[in-house]
Order: C-alpha cells, then sequence, then structure tokens
C-alpha cells in the first residue's frame, strides 16, 4: 500500500498569492494513499528540506510529491533530500503549481482547483514510480578534436598538457587553419604566423597528440566517454616515413600555375606541393585533379627528382580507427565570396578581393612578398577601398547576422595598408563600427586619427570599372546622404563569415545541433556555451559562430577544461530515464517482434539489435535493446512501437495514463 | 493556332509611347498571340495616386485586376513599367490583407479574387514564345551591339517581383542575344532616369539620364533597349535637355525590346512606329558573319 507525502509550497507569495497552498494540502490529504500532507513557505530551504526527510522517516513513506516550482530548477535539491532520508530519490517528483499554474492565473477558486489537479496527477505517478539506479558507464580518456586551425591546436594542446591522449584531424595537408593565412592581427599588429607557428611545432612534437593531416572523420558510434571513430586517411600519394620535406618535387613540378588555397587564390602552386613553408608536417601532397601524372598519364617528374624515393602514385586512402572519450569540433569557418550578389561586381574584376585575399597581399611570405599590388596588373594600389557588411546583416542577401571580425581586419588592413604606401588612400565604408574588445576602438581610432583612413559611414550601392578604375559609388549618410563616387585601384570586401564546407554534413554524424546558417548550436548560449545538446561534444573556435582569435581561443581552453573535466571521473553517471525493451521468460522471452520500427525512428541511434540463443546458439529470435549510454529517453520509440514492446523508465505508458486518467 | 492574352495598354501605349503599342502588337501577331484588351479599363494610378491616396492607389489597379478576372484571363500582359509595378504592389498588398481586399472590394463594388496575374513584356514575350525557337523566325539578326536598360521598377521590389537579379538582371540581354544583337556589359542598367520629373525638373532628368547614355556609347553600345515608356521618352525626348553631349551621344537611338525584336522579325519599320521617336532609328544595315 503507498504511503505518500505531499510538501505544498507557497515560494513566498510566487505561489501563495493566487492559490490556496493550505487548502491544497488539505485537499490532498484526503486522498487514498496520500499518508502526510502539508503547506509551508519555503520548501527549498534548510527547515523545508528537514520537514521532508522526518516525514519519510516517521511516516515511513514510499512516495514524496513536491508542489512547487518547475522541475528545472529544485528537483535534484528534493530528490537528494530524500535519498538523504533513505528513499530512492526516483520517488521524489514535483508539481509545477508556479509557472503552470500560479504566476499564469488570477488568484481565484478555479486556480486552487487546478493546483489541486495538478498535485493529484503527481501523487496518481509517484504511486506507480519504481525505484531507479543511476546508469554507470566507464570513460576512455583520449579525446578527438576535429581540426588543426587555432581552436583545435589550443583544445589539443591543454588536453595534452592536463595529461591525456589526444588524436587531432585535419582536413587540410598541413595544421594552422585560416590564423596561418593571416599577415597581422589586431589589435596588436603582431604578425600571425610568428605566434601561431610556434604552437603548430609543439602540437607536432608533443608525446600526447597523434597528428593525422589531409584527413577526415568517416563515422562516428557511440557516446559519452565510449566513442568509436573511423578516420579517413586520404593518400598523400608520398610514403611519409622517406620523404625529408626537402621541396625539390615541388620545385620541379611543371604544373605551376593551379591557385593556391592558401593564398585564398591571389597566389599559386604546383601539384605536387606544401601548403606554405612553414606547413606541419612538412610534406608534400599530390593534388590528382591537377597532376599530369594523374590526369594525362605521363610526367613522373616527381618520381625522378625524389631523392629519398617517397612517391606513391598508387598509394590509397587509408581507415584508422579509434576509441575516444570526447570529442571536440574545431572546424572552423570560411570566407564567402560575393559573386551571389553581382552589384559589387566579385569575380567579375580581379582587383574586387575578399578580406582574405589581402590579408596574403600583405603578407610577407604572400604571392607579392608583402606589397599591395594588384592582381590585375601587379601595380601598386594607389587608391584602396574596404567595405564592411558586405553580405552581412542584410536579411536581402539571405545573411543577416554579423560576421563579427570584419569591423576589426579592415580598419588593421587599412592601417597596414597606409603603413605600406604612405602616400595611398584608404577609404572604409562602414554601417557601423562594431568593435567591442579589449583595446579595439582604441585600435580604430588609431587608423582613423594616426594614419588619416577616411571612414564613410554609408552603404555602397554598386562597383563598376572604368578606365582601369574602380568606381565604388556609395553614399555619406552622416553628410545627408550625399552620394560618393570613389575612383579606386583595389577593393576589399569585408565578406560574410559563413560555416565550413561540409559542415551539416559533419553536424549529422555527430548528431550535434546546427542554426539556420550550419554554424553548431550549443547547449545553451550563456550557461553552456562551449558543450553541444550530445553528450561528450563540445565546441571550439569558428565553427559555432563568428569569432576572433582572442574568442576563439578562450573557448578551445574551455572547452579543453570540460573535457579534462570529464576524464577526471573513471566512470560517469547518467539519468535512467531511459527506454527498455520488454522481457520475459521463455519460449515468449519479449514482446518485441523484432520489427525495428523503432531502431529507424530513435535520434541518437541507441537502438540495437540483441540476438536470444538457445545453449546450442542457434538464433531463437531478434529483439530490439536499448543501449543505456546512448538513449536520452525522449520516447520516440515508445509512441512508435506498434506492440508496446517499449516503455520509457520513469515515464511509463501507465503512469502517464494513471495521470490522466487523474484528472 | 492563335493563342489569346489579356493585355492592360495603359495611358502611354495610347499615346505617347504608341509605338511600343504599335510593335508589340506587330510582333505579338508574328508569334501567332492575340493580345485581347481589359474591357473598360481605367488608368493604374500611376505615381499620381500612392502619393495622395492609399485606399485609392489599391482601388484603380485593384478594379483593372477585377475586370480581368471577370473576362476570364489568367495572365494580362503589363507592357509599361509603372502599371506593371502597380498592378503586381496592389495584388499583393491585397493578398497579404484579407481586411484590406474586402474593404477595396467593397469601393469598387466587384469581385476580387486576385487570380488574374499581371505579366511584364519580357514574360510575356517568353509566353508567346513556349515552345518556339526565337532564333529561328529571325530573318535579319540586329547585328549591333546593344545596351539593355532595365530602370527601376521592372525587377524592384525583388521581395515582390521574383524576377531576375534586381542589380544585375540579365533577361533582356539574353532575349538580345537570342535576336543576334550583342549586348554590352555596363554599368547603368538599373540607374534611375528620372521617371515622372520629366516634366516638373527636367533639368534633373537631363542630369541623371546624361551618364546612362554616356557610358552606353563609350562601351560601344549602338543602340539602348528599353522596355519602360517612362524610360524611353527621357532618354529619347529629353537629349537635347543634357548638355555637352558628343556627337554619338546624341544620336544612339533608344528601341523599345519589341521594336529590336520585330527589326531581327523582319517586320516593316513603320509597323513597329520606328518613325515616331525623336532620335532617329537610323541603324545602318549590317551584314551578319555566317547569315
Amino acid at each position: 500500500m503507498a504511503r505518500i507525502g505531499v510538501f505544498v509550497c507557497h515560494c513566498g507569495e510566487n505561489i501563495s498569492a493566487t492559490v490556496d497552498c493550505a487548502k491544497v494540502a488539505e485537499t490532498m490529504s484526503g486522498v487514498p494513499g496520500v499518508v502526510h500532507s502539508v503547506d509551508y513557505k519555503y520548501m527549498c530551504s534548510d527547515p523545508g528540506q528537514t520537514m521532508i526527510r522526518d516525514a519519510i522517516k516517521e511516516k515511513n513513506l514510499t512516495g514524496v510529491v513536491v508542489a512547487a516550482c518547475s522541475p528545472r530548477m529544485h528537483e535534484p535539491t528534493f530528490r537528494r533530500a530524500c535519498a538523504d532520508a533513505g528513499l530512492n530519490p526516483y520517488l521524489c517528483e514535483m508539481a509545477n503549481v508556479r509557472e503552470h499554474c500560479s504566476w499564469v492565473h488570477e488568484k481565484s477558486e478555479a486556480t486552487t482547483e487546478k493546483a489541486t489537479d495538478l498535485v493529484r496527477v503527481m501523487v496518481e505517478k509517484v504511486r506507480r514510480n519504481e525505484p531507479l539506479f543511476p546508469i554507470k558507464v566507464p570513460v576512455t580518456k583520449t579525446a578527438l578534436v576535429l581540426g588543426g586551425g587555432v581552436a583545435g591546436i589550443q583544445a589539443a594542446l591543454d588536453i595534452a598538457n592536463a595529461g591525456h591522449t589526444v588524436i587531432m584531424v585535419e582536413r587540410e595537408p598541413s595544421i594552422g587553419g585560416h590564423m596561418a593565412q593571416l599577415s597581422e592581427t589586431f589589435p596588436t599588429l603582431d604578425c600571425s604566423q610568428c605566434i601561431l607557428t610556434p604552437r603548430m611545432v609543439e602540437v607536432a612534437q608533443h608525446p600526447n597528440i597523434t597528428l593525422h593531416t589531409y584527413s577526415e572523420l568517416e563515422s562516428v558510434e557511440g557516446f559519452i566517454g565510449n566513442f568509436n571513430v573511423k578516420i579517413r586517411k586520404k593518400a598523400r600519394h608520398i610514403d611519409e616515413t622517406l620523404c625529408t620535406g626537402c621541396g625539390l618535387c615541388a620545385l620541379k613540378c611543371p604544373q605551376k600555375k593551379i591557385p593556391s588555397e592558401f593564398d585564398a587564390g591571389v597566389g599559386t602552386r604546383t601539384a605536387i606541393y606544401v601548403p606554405f613553408p612553414q606547413a606541419v608536417p612538412n610534406k608534400p601532397v599530390i593534388d590528382t585533379d591537377n597532376c599530369l601524372y594523374f590526369q594525362k598519364g605521363k610526367c613522373r617528374v616527381c618520381e625522378k627528382v625524389c631523392p629519398t624515393k617517397a612517391i606513391r602514385y598508387d598509394q590509397e586512402d587509408t581507415i584508422i580507427e579509434a576509441d575516444v572519450g570526447a570529442i571536440v569540433a574545431a572546424t572552423g569557418f570560411e570566407v564567402k565570396g560575393c559573386d551571389f550578389f553581382p552589384e559589387y561586381g566579385f569575380g567579375k574584376y580581379p582587383d574586387v578581393i575578399t578580406g582574405l585575399q589581402f590579408e596574403r597581399l600583405a603578407s610577407a611570405s604572400g604571392p607579392t612578398l608583402g606589397e599591395i599590388r594588384r592582381p590585375s596588373d601587379g601595380t601598386i594600389a594607389e587608391t584602396v577601398v574596404f567595405i564592411s557588411c558586405a553580405g552581412s546583416r542584410d536579411p536581402a542577401k539571405g545573411i543577416e547576422y554579423c560576421s563579427k571580425i570584419c569591423c576589426m581586419y579592415l580598419a588593421k588592413h587599412a592601417m597596414l595598408y597606409k603603413h605600406k604606401v604612405h602616400h595611398g588612400k584608404a577609404y572604409v565604408f562602414y554601417m557601423d563600427i562594431r568593435a567591442g574588445g579589449k583595446m579595439y576602438e582604441e585600435f580604430v581610432r588609431r587608423a582613423i586619427e594616426e594614419d588619416h583612413v577616411s571612414y564613410i559611414r554609408g552603404r555602397v550601392s554598386r562597383i563598376y570599372e572604368e578606365d582601369g578604375k574602380l568606381v565604388v559609388k556609395g553614399a555619406d549618410t552622416l553628410l545627408g546622404g550625399r552620394p560618393i563616387d570613389v575612383r579606386a585601384d583595389l577593393v576589399v570586401l569585408g565578406t560574410a563569415v559563413v560555416a565550413g564546407e561540409g559542415a551539416e554534413e559533419l553536424a549529422q554524424k555527430l548528431h550535434i545541433s546546427y542554426d539556420p546558417y550550419f554554424f553548431f548550436a550549443e547547449a545553451h548560449p550563456k550557461l553552456r556555451p562551449v558543450e553541444t545538446n550530445t553528450a561528450g561534444i563540445f565546441l571550439a573556435g569558428a565553427c559555432q559562430a563568428p569569432r576572433d582569435i582572442p574568442e576563439t581561443v578562450s573557448q578551445a581552453s574551455g572547452a579543453a577544461a570540460k573535457v579534462v573535466g570529464l576524464f577526471s571521473q573513471s566512470e560517469l553517471s547518467r539519468e535512467p530515464v531511459i527506454a527498455v525493451v520488454h522481457r520475459t521468460a521463455p519460449p515468449l522471452f519479449s514482446k518485441c517482434v523484432g520489427c525495428f520500427l523503432c531502431e529507424s525512428a530513435c535520434p541518437y541511434r541507441a537502438i540495437e539489435r540483441e540476438e536470444i540463443k538457445d545453449r546450442q546458439g542457434r538464433v531463437l529470435k531478434v529483439v530490439a535493446k536499448v543501449n543505456p549510454g546512448l538513449c536520452q529517453g525522449c520516447g520516440t520509440c515508445v509512441a512508435l512501437c506498434r506492440v508496446k514492446a517499449i516503455d520509457l523508465q520513469g515515464f511509463t505508458n501507465e503512469q502517464v495514463f494513471a495521470e490522466l486518467v487523474a484528472l | 493556332m492563335t493563342m489569346k492574352m489579356g493585355f492592360y495598354p495603359g495611358c502611354s501605349l495610347k499615346g505617347s509611347s504608341r509605338e511600343f503599342n504599335e510593335s508589340l502588337c506587330a510582333v505579338m501577331d508574328k508569334l501567332g498571340v492575340e493580345l485581347e484588351e481589359v474591357p473598360d479599363w481605367n488608368c493604374c494610378g500611376a505615381t499620381a495616386a500612392h502619393n495622395l491616396n492609399h485606399a485609392l492607389s489599391l482601388s484603380l489597379p485593384a478594379r483593372i485586376l477585377a475586370l480581368a478576372e471577370g473576362a476570364g484571363m489568367q495572365e494580362i500582359a503589363v507592357p509599361c513599367s509603372a502599371c506593371y509595378s502597380r498592378l503586381v504592389m496592389t495584388r499583393h498588398e491585397l493578398q497579404e490583407n484579407e481586411a484590406l481586399k474586402a474593404e477595396i472590394a467593397d469601393i469598387i463594388e466587384m469581385d476580387l479574387a486576385l487570380n488574374a496575374v499581371p505579366i511584364n513584356v519580357i514574360q510575356a514575350l517568353d509566353r508567346a514564345l513556349e515552345g518556339a525557337s526565337l532564333e529561328s523566325l529571325v530573318v535579319a539578326p540586329l547585328a549591333y551591339k546593344v545596351a539593355c536598360y532595365y530602370g527601376c521598377l521592372m525587377v524592384r521590389p525583388p521581395k515582390v517581383l521574383r524576377f531576375d537579379q534586381p542589380e544585375d538582371p540579365m533577361t533582356m540581354d539574353r532575349m538580345m542575344e537570342r535576336v543576334g544583337a550583342e549586348p554590352i556589359d555596363w554599368a547603368f542598367k538599373v540607374e534611375c532616369c528620372g521617371a515622372g520629373f520629366s516634366v516638373s525638373r527636367t533639368d534633373l532628368v537631363a542630369k541623371l539620364c546624361k551618364p546612362i547614355v554616356t557610358d552606353a556609347v563609350k562601351r560601344g553600345a549602338e543602340a539602348l533597349i528599353v522596355a519602360c515608356p517612362m524610360c524611353q521618352s527621357n532618354l529619347d525626348m529629353r537629349r537635347c535637355a543634357i548638355k555637352g553631349m558628343s556627337e554619338a551621344e546624341a544620336h544612339i537611338p533608344v528601341l523599345y525590346i519589341t521594336q529590336a525584336i520585330g527589326l531581327a522579325l523582319g517586320i516593316d519599320r513603320k509597323d513597329l512606329g520606328l518613325q515616331r521617336h525623336l532620335v532617329k532609328v537610323a541603324l545602318p544595315r549590317r551584314a551578319v558573319v555566317g547569315a
């Protein structure tokens, strides 16, 4: 026979102002099975919790209902109090009479009645609750870091330095990401490569880090603490153990006019190439799409010149399998072009370039050795126009968000340009200057006041070419919308920062959510910024939203701290609110008929197939089985099961029906 | 077989831009399309109505739409860009707002289902050419460099019209290619011509039209191609008000797209109304390579 205790909280005046709490408690005391029913001003306070603990002991309660706020607030508090008094914590439930009742209704008889109904419903549920126990799962103390940009590098180093092993996977032939492409960094103007390359080398040399470049994630199975991943190591067509990185192959390669990805298309590379001099690892790859041998069947120059005979034309992709306990997605961003709106002439005029292309022009390691030369004719640009929000913050262009980094890098570009071409003219067209960050506003002011960059508040409507110049038609909205035409040699667009190529596909592989722009979604925008909704998978850097370097590095360290925190436990506890498949004695074994509708319905891939065998090992029946580590307790399988063979622990069909019948 | 198409000429096509009407009818006739005027049509309200009275600016086009519906027309060809804009915008606004639609229907005392769709001249030509190849109908390829000028209203507002790229439209250019012309890449195809200010501020219209004509000529165009009576009259009629023009700038003709196509289809110049232009349409005969 159930012995249930009901505890009605006033929550100060939050509940008692509209609900007659004493009356609720009194009504409930008359419900069969309720042996104790009281109200109190603050149930969550220490005396309130003591009331619950004492009642459990004195009245030998088998279930507890606390009528108070949302279970999101205090369920852990009251369940702990029950556990202290020796009651299984899953025999304690909360009736939400605050958010669901007192806050949303006027004071009236009906409000009190509704509160009573909410409590009655929970009493009927608790009457049918079973004791549950947290699920324990082991932890593999190796982290997988996806992406070798500054975010991935920081996260990998932090985790590795805490003593755990890390597997880093980078899609490109070298780690370094976009930061390696940058010339100088705001707001200090220190050389990007100078601060990044030591970290890249550290990753390569760290005993706890295994680096797989030119590799991609193939698949992920498993759950927090126990992921199994497959990594596709793409064929470099080089024997890395023999290659010394001498560079002779690239020097002799006859295919020299391929647009370089590292130089954002403003420079060229060969078909066998190392993306940049400080690449880690310093081993070339063969770009088979552009290699004469792969395309036309002849050449093999690299093979002939290689002093260590390291070229392998017949090399194939390999798949590496690994067990990891946590995954950090640090796959970064891409800079969108502007060809999707034609009025700026991007793609049509070679001297209209993106910010990333300007970085390469301004970089000492770039195709012009740091001189600001026009891509069209190689002359020094005497007038340069920088345009912010080229696509961003414009619903008509389909990108409503702020790309965040452009205001700062355009100020930096204009400043770098003025430092290189003293007599040159630099204009920045802007909507707002968003310089929120340590020393950021000062940096922009410096560009305007010390380096005399002309900032014009207004949008550019059109860019067209006339007599070898680019005519930039804009307006100065601070001078009454006066139209302005600037005849420029070079136009730099602060184009939108967008999610990396393949972000959607990766998110689906990882089973993490993403926003409409394919940036990965954090579990909570304020309180859980580096976690995803899938336990054990964390986020770092611009794969989540546009970010600059300081923010990316902070977030990467945050993600690393989460991973290290996870790895500090020998096993993990999980809520036991999971689905279970009905099992019974032979010859039925289970109500499950093995249709596996549940398998395709499960969003977490938690349904497995279990073979029931006799003593000779013959398979008698195949039934569904829920992997307790993966199941999130969503209940989709329960709703779909045609024979009602699956039930959700803590929310069984019987419990839910009883709740409804009680109304 | 003759295909029938609803047709709303508006005031310009009956007056100052008679040649647009003549050339459209001639081309459509050649393509086997019979244009059927909306019975008892009225003024679209143009620029005047929507500056003065919102209900009036919706009621005038709404009546036209209702009349077209009543005549069983599914599509109405509306060659004038201003008329087209007013009809499309009215239909859109009333579709979005049931209460307003009821109010307007009440004012015009007619049923309003909004199932007659206004289409512009390019869409009308496309419709007429469905299943036929324009290239194969060409008898005298228009072997000239042309600058297609779209003006403002044919592609704007993009959210409502969803026709072509608003900042770099190409539909006219592509149609010109099909009749043998060489459309140039130029910078002023959607700049403002000054529109209705032609009367009140001729000086402003001259100022706005000058760079359009200058850029077209500078980039080698031999003719400007338009699809709007306002654009045509401003560029054609106000040439004398533009100061400091070169010989070539003063003489570049402004043709309606229907006239240009009509020439390529071998229709007589008179039937296309070419003699009505102020800037003489004196395109030299030119042999086409391979023709």
